[in-house]
């Protein structure tokens, strides 16, 4: 196995970018 | 569309619009660097002269892992395509407008005299002037009567120095919650302060109302001094700190950040962050200043290759500091991966000059906080409302895809185009692009994916 894959969501309620920005 | 990188020991494939993560060996990700431009077969040849040394990578083993990309491709985790962005992109152009939220500009004074300050120390390159209740009050209920069906609204106490006009923040707050029922709506406020005037009385206020504060610390008490004195060119460092400890002891509820500002004097700015984290400050926020060119505080070119190193030593020190169980959190590193913002929010970023508006002590209405003052860019007031469509149109077009660098950049779904007044006050249009703010934001992301991929190692039990 050379790959391994995060856990992530499919992306598919203002420090001077969002994606730090929890979903509420 | 994919991106490739090497940090940290790791070889990282980022998928960009399915927001999917690989971490692989060197042999796949040279096969992945490779899938769309070459034959199976030349690829397969490639693979196998490259590593004719390995014993491990073999014909069979290189169909396995093709196999496994294809996989991937078929589920959308690899190569996906933005036809689903902009396709929400071209959506967001036909949405109603609503306001969610307020920086409330309740002072344009200041009782510091910092001389990198955007906001011409407080006072926005007008005159001095603290928002009275009347106003503030009206502000909150246009901000209520703007919002349709939101129920979450966000007003950020800012200036210059809010807590130079400490009464009406409590009396706005008390109004507030006083029609938050009502209306069915719920407020959350917060503060931005230099910390002079902080005391019990502001941290249990805060503590009860604050949602989030921010507290601007500029690092080592040399480095804090040289930009943030008083009118009579004191530093500060040595009158906000100890308030900042006592504050940080006795936040309860709520959250806090430690907001730095970074200059071309102190490039090794992750010293100053790892004296923050050894004050005993958790969570931090150090941003580069944004001047003018010919500022000498301003950043160079010449500073970039610098600048990204200390974001890597910034990564590899944080995840040092988890394993050892004295953690801490940079701004820009918290990613969430599996339950981020959808791509609405990632298209159409901050929501400035539309749901996102500053509120001057005049209540006049500008698109954010950063463009207050100019003129060219008065929306409306607060009494009258949004006056100048066209311009709070232009914003409403405003987001990735209608920046034409940014249509075909791997990061598009992290920096959703980036800062408009960054923009603006680079090139002079809000559709520009920020080019060196650019560049600094991907190193960050690349930092940030690598340390989601060594914490997930960790959480395997790996190294």
């Amino acid at each position: 196995k050379r790959i391994k894959t995060l856990e992530t969501r499919d992306l598919k309620e203002c420090c001077t970018g969002v994606a730090n920005q929890p979903c509420e | 569309m994919v991106h490739q990188y090497q940090l940290g020991g790791y070889h990282i494939v980022l998928d960009t619009y399915s927001g999917s993560v690989h971490a692989v060996d060197e042999v796949a990700y040279d096969m992945i660097a490779l899938y769309q431009t070459e034959s199976r077969e030349n690829l397969t040849r490639r693979i196998l002269e490259k590593y004719n040394d390995r014993p491990d990578v073999t014909a069979e083993d290189v169909a396995e892992c093709l196999a496994d990309i294809d996989s991937l491709v078929a589920a959308g985790k690899l190569f996906s395509t933005r036809q689903d962005a902009t396709a929400t992109a071209d959506l967001l152009q036909d949405r109603p407008v609503v306001i969610k939220a307020l920086c409330l500009h309740v002072a344009h004074t200041c009782n510091l005299n910092c001389d990198y300050c955007f906001a011409s120390q407080g006072k926005y390159k007008g005159e001095r002037a603290l928002m009275d209740f009347e106003t503030g009050k009206r502000a909150l209920d246009f901000l209520v009567e703007n919002s349709g069906t939101r129920r979450n609204l966000e007003v950020d106490f800012f200036g210059g120095e809010p807590l130079m006009n400490f009464e009406v923040v409590k009396q706005l707050v008390v109004y507030a919650r006083s029609i938050e029922k009502e209306k069915k709506k719920n407020f959350r406020f917060t503060l931005t302060t230099n910390g002079v005037l902080l005391d019990d009385e502001v941290i249990d206020f805060a503590n009860r109302e604050m949602h989030n504060v921010v507290l601007s610390l500029d690092g080592r008490k040399e480095v804090h001094d040289r930009h943030r004195v008083d009118y009579q060119g004191r530093g500060s460092y040595d009158l906000v700190v100890p308030k900042f400890q006592r504050f940080v002891q006795k936040r309860t509820n709520g959250t806090y950040y430690m907001r730095g500002t970074y200059t071309h004097e102190n490039t090794d700015f992750t010293n100053d962050i790892f004296h923050m984290a050894d004050l005993g400050f958790t969570e931090l926020s150090m941003e580069p200043v944004v001047c003018s060119p010919d500022d000498p505080c301003a950043l160079t070119k010449e500073d970039l290759p610098v600048l990204f190193r200390q974001y890597e030593i910034l990564a590899e020190e944080m995840l040092r500091r988890k394993k050892e169980g004295r953690p801490f959190t940079f701004y820009h590193y918290m990613l969430d991966l599996s339950h981020g913002p959808c791509i609405y929010k990632r298209i159409s970023g901050c929501g400035s000059g539309t749901e996102y508006l500053a509120v001057t002590p005049s209540g006049e209405l500008y698109p954010c906080h950063q463009f207050v003052g100019d003129k060219a860019y008065l929306l409306g007031d607060i009494w009258h409302g949004i006056q100048n469509t066209a311009l709070r149109d232009k914003f409403k077009n405003c987001n990735v895809f209608s920046h034409k660098q940014c249509r075909d950049c791997w990061a598009n779904m992290y920096c959703s185009g980036g800062c408009a007044a960054n923009a603006y006050h680079a090139t002079g249009d809000i559709t520009g692009v920020y080019e060196y703010g650019c560049e600094l934001f991907k190193k960050r992301i690349e930092c940030a994916i690598m340390l989601k991929v060594a914490e997930s190692e960790l959480e395997a039990g790996g190294a």
